[in-house]
């Protein structure tokens, strides 16, 4: 408990040290995800990170020691080194992307571990400092790898916001930026190498094996909130940076369970990330899961009311004046396996479409008010056209047209309501005749 | 003449957005049918549609009176050419034996009857010389002409084509109708998904011309006519591609 | 740790000496040779139907159940932990599957989330497996394929290793499954709508397919670990995709590649004391690099080397067409090369060739020479022989002729005959040549030029 008040207060320096590395590093990481999941190439990041364990097992063998310049550099040589592998193998052979990449990742990282087996087991080889690597240990980071990480996070925002109108273009229409003459092989290299800066910087902190979901989870979360590249950059870097620090206070504060190892930073990150993931996933507020579901229930609801408002205008339609009332069993003889038609009704009445009559010799029936009528006109005039365009353009036979009307009249916008009209010239009154019988309790049904 | 296929009141929805209304059609045997229209209009999914690759939204198809998985093995198809994989490491007579797949049903391997009939069926096609070269390796033309050999072998009644004449040259045209008509002459049906009007009247004796629903369907000689064409590829029916797009955004925006 | 390795060395013996092979490291070496061949076979589908990461997604995504498995039955006992890989596998499935339909997240970003998230879960989880039970970190990226002969079981009255058993019966359960549905996964494979149509489900294949990778992954994760079952499943099939054309041949090449990949991964590991599975998927590597540049028909150099004979024939007859010409129009077959008579076959190259001129144009030559087709008389002094003569004139009657019929069929304007014609004159058959000349043969090209006789 004192651990976590420390770690809130960020008293500790070394705490600060490592939730600012880890901050900047899921900023940048975010961004260029972004970027990186338009382009579609959201495993290139993977296997980027894969490929560089060779350049960080050949430093290790070359200089012994921890040597952050060298082991930086190595590891940038061999991402980059991979990222060409996997372009070369699609552009001159006859092996897929998929495979390609799947074999740049795997063999690289199986060189990597040879590499480093053989590094660790050298006299004087430090063991400890390269399945750091592998997993990430954002703990033992010190201040020069936030330095490096800092520097990185920069040149990558000063990159990205230089070259935003560029980028834009390259992931939203690549023919299209090369017609207009941008050097699209250019920028796309410039995204690589940046993601390949990025990766290599965050190696330490999260590890080979997780990087990628640093590059990928926050963007594909902030995907949900927005469809407008920059708030969409923005956002991802912000989710970014909340998941590598929630990762990092969490793996640092969480009690540490008896026999356990201690919680794993990089692990820590990406299930942070993954959390960020799932609450947009499902809470955003037009492309999230939830609001989408609310919407169905909604127009399912919409759409049973207005079932039952056409109803009750086709029971009464031939009445007159006087004869408007209509009881429950009328609707349901004329809409066949409506469920909860007496919900439904309620509703409507409490929308104030549909009255109740509640005394004299029509109680229990109900009636449509002026608001309901008006309601159902549309609605009948809406199908009624839709039946009558398609009958007459669209050469379909009239007893077939009734079941398409039925979910269009729900759904029809009002100019293309006001296009029907003008197609069929506006000889027809509020609302024409059905073109067929309005056959009651029967529906048309597709199966023989 | 009896009846090949019969497709009462079909709607089909593709991605969410509905392609083909209401259509109502039924198609006599032994003859060879343009399925024509424009692009867009719904050919392809027609053919996919009656033989149950694509779902139908409401309405039923049947093929030779009895609905498809009675018929199965009496059918032939020849898919376009884009939903095939070209560096598969198959051989040509490969290609062909997969004809025979249908009837022999599963796990039992072709036997040399089958091999037999695989042969035959290249023959008849002119691409016996080619039997062991990579799938790839032929020319667009002996591609299509690979796949004509295929439905041979299946010995179906009913073969659903589409667009067998796309990327092929002039001759292997000529040769690929030579055929067709050999399969008419043996009692069999053939619907083919068609382009060029102008050999459609040489070609077909029956024809189904489609945009987003039924224009007409009857003999070439009845139904071929500039009324009917003029119908099937003039405008007035925006009216319908608004409504199919209505439908997408809304019941996109509730993932249905 | 330490324990362990003098352990090992010791149980290993001299293997590093010579050729000495102890039992042990036959014992090792089949583990891999079993574990190898069982993805191999699986992995051929995955790379012809381009499903490869989704191999790396499921050998990923099986770590949480592996660990919760073992942290609940506290054993590595096959059942178990293949139940709990398998839900795992399923759950990250299902996961990427759904989150793509439902939430419109782009398909190899919902597969990137899934398997990322479950893999750090499972990080997470083993975390808290005490430390010196062998479901650690290191196990997860290495496998412990060097354990493999330390635990025994008795089969029909023999000691094996436990983990040869298990592999076995994975690789004989592949093996069935592959030969069973032979030809439905190929035609599913190869054109899925033509398998719909006669009755083959895609779904119920794919389903096999998966479950087939998953278990083999959930297996041989033991022996090589995660990240290295990719290479298993993924290297060999696209090598042998390299080397063949043929179907039933894929597989063999494939399997064949798959073994030797390991048994010399693990001979290279011992001679380097180096971690075996890391070292296997080296070779699987080094294998498709090697095919991928010398594969006989689609390899790298073997096109390069087809691209770079086809410009030096070109260039020959360019140079031969030329001498021709010269001789049309001098009545004599020498042209200077000297500098002060621009030599007109240089000019005429075909545009756009990458070999520098200077290198293709003396092959050529040097070529042209050895077969006596030229004679070079004093420095730069080229004569054509009768010989050569011959060569040129058809080169230039597919010209000529090639230069009528775009006059006459496609119509393109007298300006505009020569170059595509210059371009064509090398790609002209006998065949297309006899077609030619019933109609341009005994008449001037365009140009007012005779055509030579064949």
């Amino acid at each position: 408990m004192n651990e976590f008040i420390r770690l809130v207060l960020l008293q500790d320096p070394n705490t600060r040290v490592v939730l600012a590395g880890a901050g900047l590093l899921g900023v940048c990481a975010g961004v260029l995800g972004v970027f990186v999941v338009l382009r579609r190439r959201a495993l290139v990041g993977d296997a980027i990170a894969h490929a560089a364990l060779p350049g960080i097992g050949a430093s290790f063998l070359i200089f012994g020691e921890r040597n952050v310049v060298a082991l930086l550099a190595g590891a940038f040589v061999f991402g980059l080194l991979g990222v060409l592998c996997i372009a070369a193998i699609q552009m001159w052979t006859r092996v897929k992307e998929d495979a390609a990449l799947g074999i740049v990742l795997s063999s690289f990282f199986g060189l990597g571990l040879v590499l480093s087996r053989i590094a660790q087991s050298t006299p004087g080889g430090n063991k400890a400092g390269l399945d750091g690597y592998i997993f990430g240990k954002a703990a033992s980071m010190v201040q020069s790898d936030v330095l490096v990480i800092a520097l990185v996070a920069v040149t990558t925002l000063v990159v990205v916001a230089f070259f935003f109108k560029e980028l834009r273009l390259v992931c939203f229409d690549r023919s299209f930026a090369a017609s207009i003459g941008r050097p699209v092989g250019m920028i796309d290299f410039v995204l690589l190498a940046l993601v390949c800066v990025c990766v290599i910087a965050g190696l330490p902190a999260v590890g080979v094996v997780l990087t990628a979901a640093l590059l990928i989870i926050p963007a594909a979360g902030a995907r949900f909130w927005t469809d407008r590249l920059g708030y969409l950059v923005f956002i991802a870097g912000l989710f970014g940076a909340g998941a590598a620090c929630i990762g990092v206070a969490m793996s640092a504060a969480l009690p540490i369970p008896a026999g356990s190892r201690g919680w794993p930073t990089g692990a820590m990150i990406v299930l942070a990330a993954a959390a960020i993931f799932m609450v947009s996933m499902l809470l955003a507020p037009q492309r999230g899961v939830l609001a989408a579901v609310a919407r169905r229930v909604a127009f399912k609801r919409k759409m049973s009311l207005e079932h039952v408002l056409r109803a009750a205008y086709e029971v009464t339609e031939d009445r007159k004046p006087g004869g408007f009332s209509w009881s429950i069993n009328e609707i349901v003889r004329h809409i066949d396996g409506q469920a909860g038609l007496q919900r439904i009704i309620n509703r409507a009445v409490r929308a104030g479409l549909v009255k109740k009559y509640i005394h004299g010799t029509r109680a229990g029936q109900y009636t449509l008010t002026d608001d309901g009528a008006i309601e159902a006109t549309r609605l009948v005039r809406a199908h009624r056209l839709w039946e009558h365009f398609l009958i007459r353009h669209a050469d379909i036979a009239p007893d077939h047209v009734h079941r398409g009307a039925d979910e269009l009249e729900h759904i029809l916008p009002t100019e293309m309501i006001r296009a029907i009209e003008l197609e069929l010239g506006s000889t027809l009154p509020p609302a024409p005749p059905s073109p067929h019988q309005v056959v009651q309790g029967v529906r048309l049904e597709g199966n023989p | 003449m009896s009846i090949s296929v019969e497709v009462h009141d079909m709607t089909v929805a593709y991605h969410r957005r509905p392609v083909l209304w209401n259509v109502d059609v039924t198609l006599p045997s032994g003859v060879l049918i343009g399925v024509i229209g424009p692009n867009g209009a719904g050919k392809s999914t027609f053919l996919k549609a009656v033989l149950g690759l694509v779902p139908i939204a409401s309405g039923w198809a049947k093929v030779l009176g009895q609905p498809l998985s009675k018929v199965r093995t009496r059918i032939g198809y020849i898919p376009q050419r884009e939903s095939v994989d070209w560096e598969f490491p198959v051989s040509v007579k490969d290609v062909v034996l997969m004809g025979r797949y249908g009837r022999l049903g599963w796990v039992r391997r072709p036997g040399p009857e089958d091999n037999k009939a695989a042969m035959l069926a290249l023959s008849t096609v002119g691409m016996e010389t080619y039997s062991q070269r990579q799938i790839g390796q032929l020319s667009g033309g002996q591609q299509q002409r690979v796949f004509l050999a295929r439905a041979i072998a299946q010995d179906a009644d009913v073969y659903f084509m589409d667009e067998p004449f796309a990327g092929v040259d002039a001759a292997t045209e000529a040769q690929i109708v030579e055929v067709l008509r050999g399969m008419r002459a043996r009692g069999k049906t053939v619907l083919a998904v068609h382009h060029d009007l102008q050999t459609v009247a040489e070609y077909f004796d029956y024809v189904v011309l489609l945009n987003m629903r039924l224009v007409a369907a009857g003999p070439t000689s009845d139904v071929f006519t500039k009324e009917n064409l003029h119908k099937t590829y003039g405008g007035r029916l925006t009216l319908l591609v608004d409504a199919a797009e209505a439908v997408r955004t809304a019941t996109a925006k509730q993932i249905l | 740790m330490t324990q362990d390795a003098a352990m090992l060395s010791m149980l290993r013996g001299n293997c590093t000496i010579g050729f000495a092979i102890s039992e042990y490291d036959l014992w090792v070496m089949l583990a891999g040779v079993l574990a190898a061949a069982a993805c191999s076979i699986v992995g051929c589908f995955l790379v012809l139907r381009r499903m490869s990461l989704l191999g790396d997604a499921i050998s990923h995504a099986i770590l949480p159940g592996l660990a919760a498995a073992f942290l609940i039955s506290h054993t590595r006992e096959i059942v178990p932990m293949l139940i709990g890989a398998a839900s795992a596998g399923v759950l990250a499935a299902l996961l990427s599957g759904a989150m793509a339909r439902y939430a419109r997240v782009e398909e190899s970003a919902s597969l990137g989330v899934s398997f990322t998230t479950l893999f750090a879960l499972g990080v997470v989880l083993i975390a808290f497996i005490p430390a010196g039970i062998d479901l650690d970190p290191s196990c997860v990226l290495y496998g412990s394929i060097e354990h493999v002969p330390l635990d025994t079981v008795v089969l029909f009255g023999v000691e094996i290793p436990r983990y040869i058993r298990t592999i076995a019966i994975v690789l004989i359960v592949n093996v069935v499954i592959v030969a069973l549905l032979w030809k439905e996964l190929k035609v599913v494979s190869f054109d899925a709508a033509f398998a719909a149509s006669i009755g083959f489900g895609t779904a119920f294949v794919h389903t096999i397919l998966v479950s087939a990778v998953a278990w083999t992954s959930v297996v041989c994760f033991e022996a090589v670990g995660s990240i290295l079952v990719v290479a298993m499943l993924v290297a060999p099939g696209a090598t042998a995709h390299l080397l063949t054309d043929r179907y039933p041949r894929m597989f063999v090449y494939s399997i064949i590649l798959a073994t030797s990949s390991a048994v010399i991964g693990y001979q290279l590991a011992s001679a380097l004391d180096t971690t075996a599975a890391g070292m296997m998927s080296v070779v699987a590597g080094v294998q498709f690099a090697i095919a991928a540049l010398v594969a006989p028909k689609h390899g790298v150099f073997v096109k390069w080397m087809s691209r770079f004979l086809l410009s030096i024939r070109i260039r020959r007859e360019d140079i031969l067409a030329s001498l021709y010409r010269e001789l049309e129009s001098q009545g004599a077959g020498t042209i200077s090369l000297s500098a002060s008579n621009p030599n007109d076959y240089v000019a005429a190259c075909s545009t756009g060739n990458r070999y520098s001129r200077g290198l293709l144009t003396r092959i050529s030559r040097r070529a042209l020479r050895r077969e006596g087709l030229i004679e070079e008389q004093l420095a730069g002094q080229l004569r054509l022989t009768a010989a050569g003569a011959e060569v040129a004139r058809q080169v230039i009657r597919s010209h000529r002729m090639w230069e009528s019929f775009l006059k006459e069929e496609v119509g393109l304007g007298p300006d505009h005959l020569h170059d595509p014609s210059h371009v064509m004159e090398h790609y002209i058959t006998p065949q297309m040549r006899a077609r030619l000349q019933s109609a341009y043969a005994d008449r001037p090209d365009p140009h007012g030029k005779p055509v030579p006789p064949a």
